[in-house]
């Protein structure tokens, strides 16, 4: 993928395919050391551990509609062609984590990208799964919870245009204030 | 919440419109826009972007967007269906945001099907 962004938005509908509920997306910089942290969990089906040997196998997966799974396995190599870590933990019925690191100014390593359009368009599009989004940097955090934003707001989802422009220039904002 | 005050979402309170049409069943179109690996891979993201612009500059509150997974045409991706109640869905294929909005003005709005861009029509 040419962002890192479409990774992220790739892997969040994997989560909604396992039937997740709940999906959370941390993004953690140190700029000091020049490092970036991707973890995305959710809540749903899980993997045993033999699907989990398979997963990054790339002509392996659960659909029906092609004999490739090209998501994990692609994200998996822009890790590691950036001298980064990739790590997948998995249980049936519990749910998923993957986390991916990478160093910076790596040459290989591809623009985070519009995050903001990425976190929009999971929301829109999945509006029974409520996503928790974290962007942390060694001076600050800005969290956005979907399920808080939809009580305060008194709505059941968050859908409406308004609010997603809105939430859009509220993600791209934090990424140029903070530290 | 760090930035996202709730001052902030209160004034968005104010000015968010109803979504009681939605809730009470209410929509008549379905606009599907497919996010598998190959989709995202080939641009289903800016798709998604514009068609949201372009909701937010109608009134209409009867037309829902959901996201998919992979249809199995990849090669034809990005690909987008829509369905207008009552009438068999349409898939179009190799989209982006210029032809999303076209798609939307033209089908989606005033019901003529953009048949240059469309791969099939559903049974």
């Amino acid at each position: 993928m040419k962002e890192l962004s479409l990774h992220i938005l790739d892997v969040m509908e994997n989560c909604t395919e396992a039937g997740a509920k709940k999906v959370s997306l941390c993004i953690e910089e140190d700029k000091g050391e020049g490092k970036l942290k991707i973890v995305i969990e959710d809540d749903g089906k899980g993997m045993s551990p033999e699907e989990l040997n398979r997963v990054l196998d790339p002509f392996y997966t659960t659909r029906s509609t092609r004999r490739v799974g090209l998501g994990l396995p692609l994200f998996f190599e822009t890790a590691k062609r950036c001298d980064g870590d990739f790590r997948l933990e998995s249980q049936p019925g519990k749910g998923t984590r993957v986390e991916a690191s990478f160093t910076v100014d790596h040459i290989d390593l591809p623009p985070m990208g519009d995050l903001a359009g990425t976190i929009t368009a999971f929301i829109v599009g999945h509006p029974e799964v409520d996503l928790t989004y974290v962007y942390r940097t060694n001076g600050d955090e800005f969290v956005l919870d979907t399920e808080e934003v939809k009580g305060i707001l008194g709505v059941d989802e968050l859908t409406d245009p308004a609010i997603i422009e809105f939430l859009r220039g509220k993600i791209r904002e934090a990424v140029i204030q903070m530290p | 919440m760090g930035k996202l005050t709730i001052e902030d979402l209160k004034k968005i309170k104010e000015k968010t419109l109803s979504q009681t049409a939605l809730r009470e069943g209410g929509a008549t179109v379905k606009i599907i826009v497919h996010m598998g690996t190959c989709g995202i891979a080939a641009g289903a993201r800016e798709v998604m972007d514009a068609l949201l612009e372009e909701l937010a500059e109608t009134d209409r509150k009867d037309i829902r967007v959901i996201t998919s997974g992979c249809m199995g045409m990849c090669s034809s991706e990005p690909n987008v269906t829509v369905e207008m109640q009552g009438q068999k869905p349409v898939v179009y294929q190799h989209m982006d945001a210029n032809k999303m909005r076209q798609v939307f003005r033209r089908h989606v709005l005033k019901g003529e099907v953009q048949t240059d861009f469309a791969l099939a029509r559903m049974d």
